[in-house]
């Protein structure tokens, strides 16, 4: 058995499981030369066009671009700039719909050609003389990635380290209708092998492998006589088959070899570039011209002229097909990328991309809507299809269910999404739809356990933190008294200086004192004459109080008109009490008929409540009632407004079951509240005048004080209108928020 | 003699295994619950505290020392039906009545923010970023969504706002791709 190498060299081709043999319909556009679209009105730009994160955006709205300008930067590996297809002005940046199976707004440049098509200065790199470095910067810079439909950036593909043995450029494009590698093939063969020598630069492959399905001779010759002068390259025709374009199955087709589950090809020493991206790699190196354009087959038959187009990166889907000639069906559809892997477009205001290599405009008789989906019939076409040598009908049962667990068994991953089984389904099962949603799924499961995990992380993270700050502000506390407990120690020692200080100071008041015992005669004398003067005083004090009583005969009925005037006064402390109360009731209830109801019900129950003690007690069961109305759910509002306010003065507990009853029924609580002040008023006025005996005002109003302050501490006048006020605020407030 | 000899050899043997069981008991000891662990892993750490325990580790406790398995609202019928295998009891319907399971995050609305580090506090994952009386803000990537900064802000600044799918998170739209070829 001769070595792999060897078989490779002698042209052996393999085959892979499963595959489908569609109608090409390649013919249309494969024989016509690529037509260069004019400049379009407006060039939509994504910022994002391959796999990973989008550059910083370089220029600003309105600013004049040249052509191949980058307007993003590359700032980190996982980034490719995107660069202005030709110069104009930067009308506006914003979201636009994105060439994406949800199509959903990502952001997007907008650009208005100014028709000058001026380049920015370019410096073509001679490759042989520049390093490895160097190339791969002016790859990247040049904003290439992946153009098979992947857009993976090519930098990162081209500067790996591990040893290559096999650089295998696919030309294989075996989706139906797609012919845009193929005539990139016929017109520029020799720029591609100059893309695939850079390659071969970097990469430094024993063997460069160049698959091209055996339905485009004239390609593969091109190819061939093109690679003539290269000892190492070999181009491989393979036979036509769908999907050998594939990555896995053109590997297994030219190398017998498969790519592990879960592993890359670069694993078993094989790296894959398309076509195209050779040819960008060839431009970018040697002209500096970066990814600005694409070949993009324009086909189906709603198109009076299919071709292949050289679109500029931008350009709007709708400009393409009208210079093609499109004549629409009443319900047409347009799809991006070929007919078995593409995608429907929600509006044609999508713009051309790196990846987009096909723009698809069928009648509804070439490609008719899909029939409708009846059950599997378990008759195993689709495992015959499948080039991944997966089970289908097992995958569409747990896709069904969302059996992830199952669905990871039995490897949906490895599904390469490429259609088969749903083409040779008998029963018109959409098979692979179910897949893309279920790998949707998986691929959002392990984002969550990702996400979940840096939680945790961050979680555990806080919790160390907070309880080493705990730690930290403990320590602190024990230093801090630690401290303070030294400096007492230390002024401990301190005392003994002070008690010394005070010790010498009453020495010093002792030799005072004994000075001032000299001179005790002297104050002796002094503190006599003292006590005469008083005691003369005196007695001038008593004789003016007689001559003043004698002036005045009236003083007898003193006792009686103190008793009235005390009375007057603590009358005038109670009414200053209730209109602060009322103040007090009105600052927070503002409300005119509010007040009217409270005068009514006032009015109403002043005959029957005289016991201060009582109204105090029922004024908390009001407003113990107005609470539970406001904390009860409450329904319709409708009733509400029958009610007159003198009915509702005094409302029974059980009937209690709206917002303005709960209302007057504060209203109420209130004014009994009152009603036990004034009661309480009475009674101090009562008893003041039968013991006629002398008050001050202020004696009054703590009276009044006195008389409420046994029931309850809530009967306190200003408290309960405040209470009562509340109350209603509250009941007012739910009023409101049923009726919203 | 026999007897004696039978007597020595056993009690030989039983020196014997004590000694390497009493090692293996060391050698390997395990640290924590294992079970614990695993339940842990299956929560959604979003630390939300729904389930009435400080954070997704609490209730993992919970649950291995016999609680119910159905308290957790960010995870799901998918949660419980996986802590129902990984425990070998019967999964319940989820108890609370938040049935919607869309992913949320946190949003301040920074012109109102006041800086009072109310939420920083509250967050279990530091995932919002500010200082006092400096305008707050969420950092999206780390939001579990637990809603718990919600309730502290005293000025009602933060919201709680679906997350924007993009072309990355979509997942496939069954009736989007009629694209099929019959010949």
């Amino acid at each position: 058995m001769p070595s792999l190498f060897k078989q490779i060299q002698a042209g052996t081709i393999w085959d892979f499981h499963g595959g489908i043999h569609p109608p090409s319909r390649k013919q249309s556009t494969s024989q016509k030369p690529a037509a260069v679209m004019p400049l379009p009105d407006r060039l939509y730009i994504p910022l994002r066009q391959h796999i990973g994160v989008a550059g910083q955006l370089l220029v600003k709205t309105g600013e004049r671009v040249l052509k191949g300008q980058p307007l993003t930067s590359a700032d980190n590996s996982m980034t490719v700039p995107v660069h202005a297809p030709t110069s104009g002005t930067v009308l506006q940046i914003t979201p636009h719909t994105s060439p994406h199976p949800s199509a959903l707004p990502e952001l997007t440049l907008v650009l208005e050609p100014d028709g000058l098509d001026e380049w920015r200065e370019r410096e073509p790199l001679n490759f042989a003389s520049s390093d490895k470095m160097q190339l791969l910067n002016r790859i990247q810079e040049s904003g290439i990635a992946g153009m098979g439909g992947a857009g993976f950036p090519t930098h990162l593909k081209t500067g790996v380290n591990q040893p290559v043995d096999y650089l295998i450029i696919n030309a294989v494009e075996c989706e139906p209708y797609i012919t845009a590698d193929d005539l990139l093939i016929q017109e520029a063969a020799t720029t591609i092998v100059k893309g695939i020598d850079i390659l071969c630069r970097l990469l430094n492959p024993k063997a460069v492998l160049i698959g091209i399905e055996d339905d485009k001779p004239i390609a593969a010759a091109a190819m061939m006589a093109a690679c003539s002068q290269r000892e190492h390259y070999y181009v491989r025709e393979v036979p036509t088959k769908y999907p050998s374009g594939g990555e896995k199955q053109l590997i297994q087709l030219l190398t017998n070899k498969e790519v592990p589950n879960g592993r890359r090809p670069l694993d078993i020493g094989i790296v894959m570039q398309n076509v195209g991206t050779a040819f960008a790699i060839a431009q970018a190196v040697l002209d500096d011209h970066p990814l600005i354009s694409r070949i993009v087959t324009v086909t189906g038959d709603t198109l009076s002229q299919p071709q292949n187009v050289i679109a500029l990166l931008g350009t709007p889907v709708s400009d393409l097909l009208q210079y093609c000639g499109f004549q629409p069906e009443p319900v047409q559809r347009v799809i991006m990328g070929g007919p078995m892997m593409g995608f429907t477009l929600p509006d044609l205001s999508v713009p051309v991309v790196k990846t987009t290599n096909c723009i698809l405009a069928p009648t509804a008789k070439e490609m008719p809507a899909p029939a409708q989906e009846m059950d599997c019939i378990r008759c195993s076409a689709c495992a015959d299809a499948c080039p991944a040598s997966l089970l289908p009908q097992q995958l569409l049962w747990y896709s069904k269910a969302k059996d992830t667990d199952k669905l990871k068994e039995y490897n949906l991953a490895d599904c390469i999404e490429c259609g088969a089984c749903a083409y040779v389904c008998p029963s018109e099962i959409p098979l692979v739809q179910y897949y893309r949603v279920a790998k949707a799924e998986l691929r959002e499961q392990q984002r969550e356990a990702l996400k979940a995990e840096q939680a945790k992380a961050r979680f555990e993270a806080r919790n160390a933190r907070l309880e080493r700050e705990k730690q930290e502000r403990l320590e602190r506390n024990q230093q801090l008294a630690a401290a303070r407990q030294q400096q007492q120690q230390a002024s401990g020692a301190n005392t003994a200086v002070v008690d010394a200080l005070a010790r010498i100071k009453a020495k010093q008041t002792q030799a005072a004192a004994s000075e001032d015992e000299r001179s005790k005669a002297q104050l002796q004398a002094e503190r006599e004459l003292k006590k005469q003067q008083a005691r003369e005083y005196q007695q001038q004090k008593a004789k003016a109080a007689q001559q003043q009583a004698d002036a005045e005969p009236s003083s007898v009925q003193q006792p009686s008109a103190t008793a009235a005037v005390s009375d007057k006064a603590s009358a005038v402390a109670a009414a200053i009490a209730r209109a602060k109360a009322k103040k007090a009731a009105q600052q927070t209830e503002p409300a005119d008929t509010d007040n009217t109801a409270a005068k009514s019900t006032d009015n109403a129950d002043a005959q029957h409540q005289t016991d201060p003690r009582k109204a105090a007690i029922a004024a908390a069961i009001a407003r113990a009632k107005a609470k539970q109305q406001t904390q009860q759910v409450q329904d319709a509002t409708a009733d509400n407004n029958a009610e007159p306010a003198g009915e509702v003065a005094s409302p029974p507990p059980a009937t209690e079951s709206d917002p303005r009853k709960a209302a007057v029924a504060a209203a109420l609580a209130r004014a009994k509240a009152k009603k036990a002040q004034d009661s309480a008023k009475g009674n101090e006025q009562t008893e003041q005048v039968t013991s006629a005996q002398p008050a001050e005002p202020d004696e009054a109003g703590k009276s009044i004080t006195g008389a409420s302050e046994p029931t309850d501490k809530d009967t306190d006048p200003r408290k309960a209108a405040i209470a009562a006020a509340i109350a209603r605020a509250k009941a007012r407030k739910q009023a409101d928020s049923e009726k919203s | 003699m026999t007897l004696l000899t039978a007597l020595i050899a056993i009690g030989l043997l039983a020196l014997l295994f004590g000694a390497v069981l009493g090692y293996a008991a060391i050698r390997f000891k395990v640290d924590s619950d294992p079970l614990v662990d695993q339940i842990d892993d299956i929560l959604p750490q979003t630390q939300c505290g729904q389930c009435g325990y400080p954070g997704c580790k609490p209730y993992a406790q919970a649950i291995a020392d016999g609680d119910d398995i159905n308290k957790c609202p960010p995870g799901g019928e998918a949660t419980i039906r996986k802590l129902a295998d990984l425990l070998g009891v019967e999964a319940k319907p989820l108890n609370a009545a938040q049935t919607e399971n869309v992913k949320r995050v946190a949003y301040i609305r920074e012109d109102e923010c006041i800086g009072c580090t109310k939420c920083i506090q509250a967050c279990p994952v530091d995932a919002i970023v500010g200082a006092s009386k400096l305008m707050h803000t969420v950092l999206v990537d780390e939001c579990t969504g637990c809603d718990l900064c919600v309730e502290p802000c005293p000025v009602d600044c933060i919201d709680m706002i679906p997350l924007a799918s993009t072309p990355e998170r979509w997942k496939w739209d069954l009736a989007a791709i009629p694209v099929r070829m019959v010949e």
